[in-house]
């Protein structure tokens, strides 16, 4: 008893002071998280919305304030409307189509069958993989000559050689195929969420139901459907953001062509601010994703305060 | 009857269809990676040829080009390093984030806590602007070291998110017995809670790790020297040569990077989806 007693009066008065009190101690620890992330994420941030209100290239660095003037020229712009709504497009087809293959593969790998953990552990993949790794193996299928897709409809019969797309070469194909990647790239993240919400519905609401009469359809939409909606929620939320602000598809498949037809904010934010360095018309261009940004961050929060009550 | 047994099997059948079909989804540019990067040229560039399989004896020229004639044993090791700093910054600032945010500041904490996962959701696309010109202001425009600074700021957020939720499920009489036992309150964090929370902090290393390798804006923005590149970047943009494209050793070089994400997620996957819901689904 004694050693014990001598070992806590032994540090410092003073340091022990500091390792005891709570609010001390909690600061102190949560301090380098928060000023990492103010000086890096905070300003850097703060430095965006100047940049789009000032005539900032990297020729000429000057912090010349311009007003709204960047935002006129940009919406004035076709190709930057084009651009706009290609990212909507892009946005809401790749996520409807992830969400249509994230629910029919999550009913699917709910049932027990023989392989079903080598099926789940494969249909992970697609998420899982670096996105750009993943992006290049799809252009290799989309390729113009070589494409395994193509190879496959004419063996089949059902084009011939001369009929063969040019996935990433026509407009309407262009953007079609990088939806695809895209939603390729989401619905296990999907069916994983999915997943996640069905089994956490308790079996006996389930059972209860059933015993009250309600059938498949019935379980499935009056009971199982509003109960996960929460959870699906926060996968669609990332899901949106994750789209609506990527680069990396575009960039690999299309870079953004042709004639524009998969031009997406994020790709045509870099490609004016990085590639043209023309730093504050790239900045506003990027932006543009804020509005978006915000209904989803407002979304994020309401169903997490949700969770804490 | 025999109509019942027929409805049975049309509807195995339907299902089984629908496996095989998600299946064929999700491996299939996978195959694809891994049956182009053992093709000999002469087999993968001829359309006569039926793609699924070797037409010609399969070769190991894609694997032997990519390791000796060009840089990606050097970009596998850049990954790595910046892999590792970067998990070293993140545990040494999110990990007692994390636990104060759970523990010690109360309803601030929640709130300070909800306001760093946001930032998670702050994208590349909005930020590379800016953090170009402080990459290069801190003279390290065109270095790896660059997103080894950068890539923290999505890393901490994520980890001290996942790592909360951790922390705030261990039970407080481990360290109240601690103290009660003469450890300061500091001590009981270092003594107790690290200890004992080890699976948590090996989770959030796992994926502060592919986090890091899974990232392509920021090293596309920030470097294009060949010998800086991180693996990912290396062998999407690196292996083409004007309009030639390598394919059998992007393939290869894919594959290999692949792999250990691969692994690494379907580890680790219940945890990661528990960490980003932050357990709406208790």
């Amino acid at each position: 008893m004694a050693a014990v007693a001598d070992t806590v009066l032994k540090p410092a008065s003073r340091l022990r002071f500091i390792f005891d009190r709570r609010d001390v101690l909690g600061s102190l620890f949560v301090a380098p998280a928060i000023l990492y992330v103010l000086l890096l994420v905070g300003v850097p941030f703060l430095m965006a919305v100047y940049y789009s209100v000032s005539a900032y290239t990297i020729y000429n660095p000057s912090w010349d304030y311009v007003g709204l003037e960047n935002f006129q020229q940009i919406v004035q712009d076709a190709e930057f409307r084009r651009t706009l709504s290609n990212t909507f497009i892009f946005t809401f087809g790749s996520q409807m189509l992830g969400l249509v293959l994230g629910k029919f593969g999550a009913l699917v790998l709910l049932r027990p069958f023989p392989g079903r953990k080598l099926v789940r552990a494969l249909v992970i993949l697609p998420w899982a993989v670096p996105v750009a790794l993943a992006t290049v193996a799809w252009q290799w299928m989309f390729d113009s000559l070589y494409s395994v897709i193509n190879w496959t409809l004419i063996a089949l019969g059902l084009i011939t050689r001369a009929q063969a797309p040019n996935w990433l070469g026509t407009t309407e194909l262009a953007m079609i195929s990088v939806i695809v990647v895209n939603a390729w790239r989401f619905f296990p993240f999907a069916i994983v969420i999915f997943l996640a919400g069905i089994t956490a519905v308790p079996q006996d609401v389930l059972d209860a139901a059933t015993v009250d009469g309600a059938g498949f359809w019935r379980r499935n939409y009056q009971i199982i459907v509003p109960m996960i909606l929460p959870i699906v929620a926060i996968g669609l939320i990332f899901g949106i953001v994750f789209t609506f602000t990527d680069l990396s598809v575009v960039f690999l498949m299309t870079m953004g062509g042709p004639i524009n037809a998969t031009s997406v904010l994020g790709f045509k934010g870099f490609q004016t601010g990085i590639v043209s360095g023309d730093v504050s018309h790239g900045a506003a261009i990027s932006l543009f994703m804020l509005p978006v940004l915000l209904v989803v961050v407002i979304f994020m929060l309401r169903f997490i305060r949700r969770r804490e009550i | 009857m025999a109509r019942a047994t027929a409805a049975g099997v049309a509807r195995e059948a339907s299902f089984y269809g629908a496996v095989a079909f998600f299946f064929v989804l999700a491996a299939f540019p996978f195959y694809w990676m891994l049956i182009t990067s053992f093709k000999s040229n002469s087999d993968l560039y001829n359309v006569a040829n039926i793609p699924f399989w070797f037409n010609d004896p399969p070769t190991l020229e894609h694997f032997r080009y990519l390791f000796e004639q060009t840089l990606f044993v050097r970009w596998l090791w850049n990954s790595l390093v910046i892999g590792l700093c970067v998990v070293a910054i993140t545990l040494v600032t999110a990990v007692p984030a994390a636990y104060s945010l759970a523990r010690l500041t109360g309803r601030t904490g929640e709130s300070l806590g909800i306001g760093i996962f946001l930032t998670y959701l702050v994208p590349p696309t909005l930020l590379f602007l800016p953090l170009s010109r402080v990459v290069a202001s801190l003279g390290l425009q065109n270095s790896m070291w660059s997103l080894v600074l950068v890539y923290p700021t999505f890393t901490i957020p994520f980890c001290t998110w996942l790592l909360m939720g951790f922390f705030k499920a261990m039970p407080p009489e481990i360290e109240e017995a601690a103290i009660v036992d003469g450890c300061s309150l500091a001590g009981a964090f270092f003594k107790m809670t690290i200890p004992l929370s080890l699976p948590g902090i090996l989770t959030a290393v796992i994926f502060t790790f592919t986090l890091t390798l899974q990232e392509f804006v920021y090293a596309l923005t920030f470097i294009s020297s060949s010998d800086q590149k991180p693996i990912t970047l290396g062998v999407a943009t690196d292996l083409i040569r004007g309009d030639i494209f390598y394919w059998g050793e992007i393939m290869a070089g894919a594959l290999i990077a692949s792999i250990p994400v691969a692994i690494a997620y379907n580890l680790f996957l219940d945890r990661f989806i528990a960490g980003i819901t932050g357990g709406a689904v208790k």
